[in-house]
């Protein structure tokens, strides 16, 4: 009993730090890539490469004075941030970085909780983070800010139901909602889930990149029309936060896709599953990254209407074929 | 919110309209454009410019500079295209004094003049797609302008203001290897433009571009609306065709034209320009040869040759007297205008007969351009104002002078 708990609370450090580590090299590497793919250098002065960078980014974060303004509603604009950045970090709980080990007689699964609807669950956290980003907007009293804040809502209702129905198709072919069950039966059938689902595998990543607020869905924090959007009046460790959500953001987006359609830890057996995992999700940062160097961003209505109009049906009529599949009736 | 009185929060016909606004600091302003809209939600009701926060007041500076220094000023109103400026001043200069400039120094003219409106086309094509929220064309577009920015630096010796047209001709003449440096970039740009293309011809672009910023040809002539947003608009309205100066009748070149109005039209129009400038550029090179007269035989205009200076007392006098007080402008008023790259650049002056301007008053084609805002962006969102502010293609030093 004592031992589990002990594994569990490592467990979570690992993750969180895990997670951290991942966040500062994750926006290391955009730096650096966008800077390769604008001609510039990207940050390479602090340490080897710049590799010291993210240290020097987060001291910096850190003595920044943490300003208000003074019409704000002090508690709500305090606490948003931390709203945005808890829902990050508690999606991964549930996600398996790793094949389950077996360690001192006992199987230790890589996830920090293995709920029987773990999909549920990634989703209600993964859309708990757009109340971060409402209350912030809301809470700084700023018109610019506001706005970031209307978008976002807007944003999250169109594409948060064709999120919901492009996995359904996983988890009516795997027959489960647990995350790990979903990667064994990938395993187990060796067959990748996205070779099926390729469509709803589409629509999972666009509506990702629009969860995340990354480019060309970055509407909410729109920089060259709202200035920053919701996080205009953030200053120091408050800003770092949201920061630092959207990050993690995008490595639980990218862990979530490599999960339900691209096997998870599964690889080939020269390297160890965790190492499977993480290249995979690295590649998926990747591309979050190369989009955001190319396209350009989508204006609200039209992200609505694609939301709706064409994300939503697509995703709608592959689960009901899908699922008249996997009943038999087709 | 923070500018409604909790009065008028609470009455029931409060309207739920909010001013905010954009700029003077802002990032998609282009300089220091403020904007005030009022919004309905994210729809804008009423969008007005507000102008002056980069006024310099060059237009009553001129009055006390000479003829031959005020061409400095002109550099510095639309910044992005100096050298369009310039030709607008000293050719209505030269007009007043009928005065025969070498054909030599018209082509080099026309040569950098449109390098001018390549490099500027460039800075808005970034700029306006980084408004959209693609930021890697901008530095694509900066590149390639740099290129240019060589030449120009490369016979001027500045990059930015180098006021290199004169009264009565050119500054200096062109470096030595000019002729293979700007045929290499003339050789290389058509690849780059085919790349700039690629990442601006999807359906993305166009859903933002498309049907948004409607200007009708009435509206556009109502409003003085020049360039290539009159040009959008159905109208070939080109003053290189229209009333050619510096021997623009000589080259073969389209004015691209397209009827729909929109900001979608607007940037195809600049793009097409993009060509033809090119297309220009490759025309005149050729007719320049790599030594020649640059500057009018006229003494009383050009300075005496530097050798001529130190052997020479009456040519040390001439040149003492040029610098110091100027040449002298016959009496009179005049008005040229030349097609920058915004649209018509002109200056209108008057002469009393003495070495300095009575009025030097430039028409700047931001200014005139600005006013169609309020009409492009009503009802529309502020995605929207921020994509009209790009397609209008403002420079504020331009708007503001």
């Amino acid at each position: 009993m004592i031992l589990s708990i002990v594994i569990l609370i490592v467990k979570i450090v690992l993750l969180i730090g895990i997670l951290m580590g991942g966040f500062a090299y994750t926006m290391l590497l955009e730096r650096r890539m966008l800077g390769f793919f604008q001609l510039r250098l990207g940050p390479n002065r602090v340490g080897p490469a710049g590799l010291l960078q993210p240290m020097a980014d987060g001291i910096k974060m850190m003595y920044k004075e943490d300003l208000m303004p003074a019409a704000a509603d002090p508690w709500v604009f305090r606490l948003a941030p931390v709203v945005a950045l808890t829902a990050a970090l508690s999606v991964d709980a549930v996600i398996p970085f790793g094949a389950p080990i077996h360690l001192l007689g006992l199987t230790i699964s890589l996830d920090i909780a293995n709920p029987s609807v773990g999909l549920l669950y990634a989703f209600a956290f993964s859309s708990l983070g757009v109340y971060g980003i409402v209350l912030g907007g809301w809470a700084s009293q700023n018109k610019y800010s506001l706005l970031g804040a209307v978008r976002s809502s807007a944003q999250l209702i169109s594409y948060e139901l064709a999120m919901g129905l492009s996995v359904m198709g996983v988890l009516v072919m795997a027959g489960t909602a647990n995350l790990e069950k979903i990667v064994q039966w990938q395993g187990t059938h060796h067959l990748w889930l996205f070779i099926p689902q390729i469509v709803p595998f589409l629509i999972f990543f666009i509506t990702a990149m629009a969860e995340t607020n990354r480019t060309p869905f970055d509407l909410p924090e729109a920089e060259s029309e709202l200035v920053a959007g919701y996080h205009t009046e953030y200053s120091g460790i408050r800003f770092a936060m949201y920061y630092i959500a959207e990050y993690v953001n995008m490595i639980t987006a990218s862990g979530l896709a490599v999960t339900l359609f691209f096997g998870g830890w599964l690889g080939f057996p020269f390297l160890p599953p965790i190492i499977w995992f993480l290249l995979k999700v690295g590649a998926f940062l990747m591309v979050f990254i190369w989009v955001r160097a190319t396209l350009p961003r989508f204006r609200y209505d039209h992200l609505m209407n694609f939301g709706w109009k064409v994300l939503l049906p697509i995703a709608f009529v592959y689960f009901l074929g899908t699922a008249a599949f996997a009943t038999g009736v087709l | 919110m923070a500018t409604e009185t909790p009065a008028e929060l609470r009455s029931a016909l409060s309207r739920d309209t909010m001013v905010i606004n954009l700029g003077p600091q802002h990032p998609a302003t282009h300089g220091v454009l403020r904007v005030r809209l009022e919004l309905d939600g994210e729809k804008v009701l009423r969008a007005e410019p507000v102008i002056g926060y980069l006024h310099t007041g060059f237009e009553k500076t001129a009055e006390t500079h000479t003829y031959q220094q005020a061409t400095t000023l002109t550099d510095r109103m639309d910044y992005l295209a100096p050298m369009s400026n310039n030709l607008a001043y000293v050719l209505a200069v030269e007009k007043l004094m009928g005065l025969e400039v070498p054909k030599r120094a018209q082509y080099i003219r026309v040569l950098f003049a449109e390098l001018t409106r390549l490099a500027s086309h460039l800075v808005w094509l970034g700029t306006a797609v980084m408004d959209l929220g693609a930021m890697s064309l901008f530095f694509y577009c900066f590149r390639e302008r740099e290129i240019i920015l060589d030449l120009v630096e490369a016979t001027t010796g500045v990059r930015m203001n180098p006021s290199y047209f004169r009264v009565g001709g050119l500054a200096y003449d062109l470096p030595d290897g000019f002729h293979s440096r700007c045929q290499a970039f003339i050789d290389d740009f058509p690849r780059w433009m085919t790349s700039f293309r690629g990442l601006i011809e999807n359906t993305l672009v166009e859903d933002r571009l498309r049907g948004v910023g409607m200007l009708n040809r009435e509206q556009a002539l109502a409003l003085s609306v020049t360039g290539p947003m009159l040009r959008a608009t159905g109208l070939a309205h080109d003053l290189r065709r229209a009333e050619p100066y510096c021997f623009y009748d000589e080259f073969d070149f389209q004015i691209p034209t397209r009827t729909e109005g929109d900001s979608y039209a607007r940037m195809w129009v600049r793009i097409e320009e993009m060509y033809e400038s090119l297309a220009i550029v490759r025309q005149v090179l050729p007719k320049i040869t790599p030594r020649g007269p640059f500057m009018t035989a006229d003494r009383k205009v050009a300075l005496p040759p530097r050798e001529e200076i130190y052997g020479n007392m009456e040519a040390l006098i001439h040149q003492f007297k040029l610098v110091s007080q100027g040449f002298p402008v016959p009496k009179g008023e005049v008005y040229q205008a030349v097609e920058g790259p915004r649209g018509e650049m002109g200056f209108y002056l008057v002469s009393d007969g003495g070495p300095r301007p009575y009025r030097w008053r430039a028409r700047t084609p931001s200014f005139y351009n600005l006013q169609s805002l309020p009409e492009l962006c009503r009802g529309e969102l502020v995605a929207d104002v921020i994509v009209n502010i790009g397609t209008v293609d403002i420079v504020l030093g331009d708007v503001d002078k």
